[in-house]
């Protein structure tokens, strides 16, 4: 069971799309899960065949459980898959087999289906973790990480230490939480209590543990928003970009430059994201709220933000995120200026370590040049981190979002 | 279209954002981003629904004068007018 976010303990596994002896591919998305915030499809990032069901549909298992079993292929993976076959692989085997992606040992050789954490498969540990590991004579390469991008965090490592649940890739090590049954019906009410509930624990735990700092920044969005104008005269109804997809591209441009905004605090220290992927808060119509990742912004054009941010948005109210989605984002945007309030002071989504906010684009009294001029004005604000960054950083971060927005045409 | 097509085809595209709305209950004169929660992404998933149904492309600049039902409907009567004359 693949951590979902940073908010979640255990998951119900609704639907497998897959069944023993199918084939699968990096991506493919093998089963559908139900989190307390919403169902989302889990996807698989290894290659093979699919070797065993170990979690009946219906049930729910903590975070960590291995769902099923995937026997690799012998031929044709990737240099990537292969060294997480070799990493997992170092799990006793029963015997020392000599091939054992094609020998066919019982449950020793297949690999645990590693759920969607990342697409970057070397073994991610904190330092905190690594320490603990060779305090504690754990072998990493046999403990399933659960913080971002599945990295191995020192709670794993206790977790693994300890003899009851000493060996997670065995079928003793998924408990089911509750009865195979029926995937349970979940009421829009129920869903609106644990939604409420989960995102109660998550901020509760960033404002007890996270030293927030706030900044704020008003930024002249006239030559941005006259530039998205103009656009999108020549744009079809269809591929129209709205202001929210400026500020987006803005602030995964200028993150490129302060990377100690993009990323995780985990066991007592920074570890840099691999790639931006924005968290895109969403509001649920039904109340709540989710912020998955638009994976790489930075590298994207505006027209694929703009197409992104609508997928995630239609996804997120049906009730169709992706795991990687939602286990990826770096550093979290929330636009709250939509509903109309002048400014935002975020809640960072932890482990994250920065959330930069928007207020609505008003026009106001702006002086230039000893001029008194009427522009559009939004003030963008950046709450951040201290134990991974300070003030001036915060402060550079913002002027670099404001710099982005002065060249749109460079977005 | 007459009229009422048209404000079928408005409030089909509402519902469509906002599925928890009664097209009943929508009053015509009131605010239809306020009064039905929407934002600038629901808003636009309207104009190109309203689009996609009657061929109508409506500029960016004119989206304030679809702010309220009656609004929108009145609106897209006009526009129709204009293009079946031109």
């Amino acid at each position: 069971m693949p951590s979902l976010g940073a908010d979640m303990e255990s998951g119900t596994l609704l639907k497998w799309y897959v069944k023993p002896g199918d084939a699968v591919k990096r991506g493919d998305i093998v089963a559908l899960v139900d989190t307390s915030k919403a169902e989302i499809e889990v996807e698989i990032f290894e290659e093979g065949v699919i070797d065993e069901l170990l979690i009946p549909e219906g049930a729910r298992v903590p975070v960590g459980t291995v769902l099923a079993t995937v026997r690799p292929n012998a031929a044709g993976t990737s240099p990537a898959v292969s060294a997480t076959v070799k990493d997992e692989a170092a799990a006793p085997p029963p015997t020392p087999a000599p091939e054992p992606a094609v020998a066919p040992a019982p449950t020793g050789a297949a690999q645990p289906l590693r759920a969607a954490i990342s697409e970057d498969h070397r073994l991610r540990v904190s330092p905190l973790a690594r320490r603990a590991a060779e305090q504690l004579g754990v072998d990493l390469s046999e403990v399933s990480g659960s913080g971002p991008n599945g990295a191995i965090t020192k709670a794993d490592v206790e977790r693994a230490s300890s003899p009851a649940v000493a060996a997670p890739i065995t079928r003793a090590a998924a408990p089911a939480l509750a009865a195979p049954a029926a995937a349970p019906a979940v009421t829009p009410t129920a869903r609106q209590a644990a939604m409420r509930e989960a995102i109660g624990a998550l901020m509760a735990r960033s404002k007890r543990e996270i030293p927030h700092y706030y900044l704020e920044l008003q930024i002249d969005m006239s030559g941005a928003l006259e530039w998205l104008h103009q656009a999108n005269l020549a744009r079809a109804v269809n591929d129209r970009l709205l202001p929210s997809v400026l500020l987006l591209s803005a602030v995964a441009r200028a993150v490129v430059e302060m990377p100690e905004m993009n990323g995780f605090w985990i066991d007592g220290a920074f570890q840099p994201g691999a790639g931006v992927h924005l968290g895109v808060a969403i509001s649920l119509r039904a109340g709540g709220l989710i912020a998955p990742a638009l994976h790489d912004a930075d590298q994207k054009s505006l027209g694929e933000i703009m197409a992104g941010v609508r997928d995630l948005v239609a996804r997120a109210r049906a009730g169709r995120l992706r795991s990687s989605e939602m286990s990826d984002p770096t550093i979290t945007v929330t636009n709250l200026g939509e509903r109309g309030v002048d400014l935002v002071h975020g809640v960072i989504y932890p482990p994250q370590v920065a959330l930069v906010g928007f207020g609505a684009v008003r026009e106001r009294p702006w002086a230039v040049d000893g001029m008194l001029g009427v522009r559009p004005v939004v003030t963008a604000t950046l709450a951040a981190d201290h134990r991974a960054s300070d003030g001036h950083a915060g402060s550079r971060f913002l002027t670099l979002i404001e710099r982005e927005l002065k060249k749109p045409e460079e977005l | 279209m007459n009229e009422q097509q048209l404000r079928g085809v408005v409030t089909g595209a509402l519902t469509e954002v906002a599925p928890e709305t009664d097209p009943g209950a929508i009053d015509p004169d009131r605010d239809l981003t306020e009064q039905l929660d929407i934002d600038s992404m629901d808003f636009l998933n309207v104009i190109v629904a309203i689009n996609e149904q009657t061929g109508i492309e409506i500029p960016e600049r004119d989206y304030p004068k679809l702010s309220t039902l009656n609004n929108a409907v009145a609106y897209l009567a006009a526009a129709q007018k204009q293009g079946a004359g031109a």
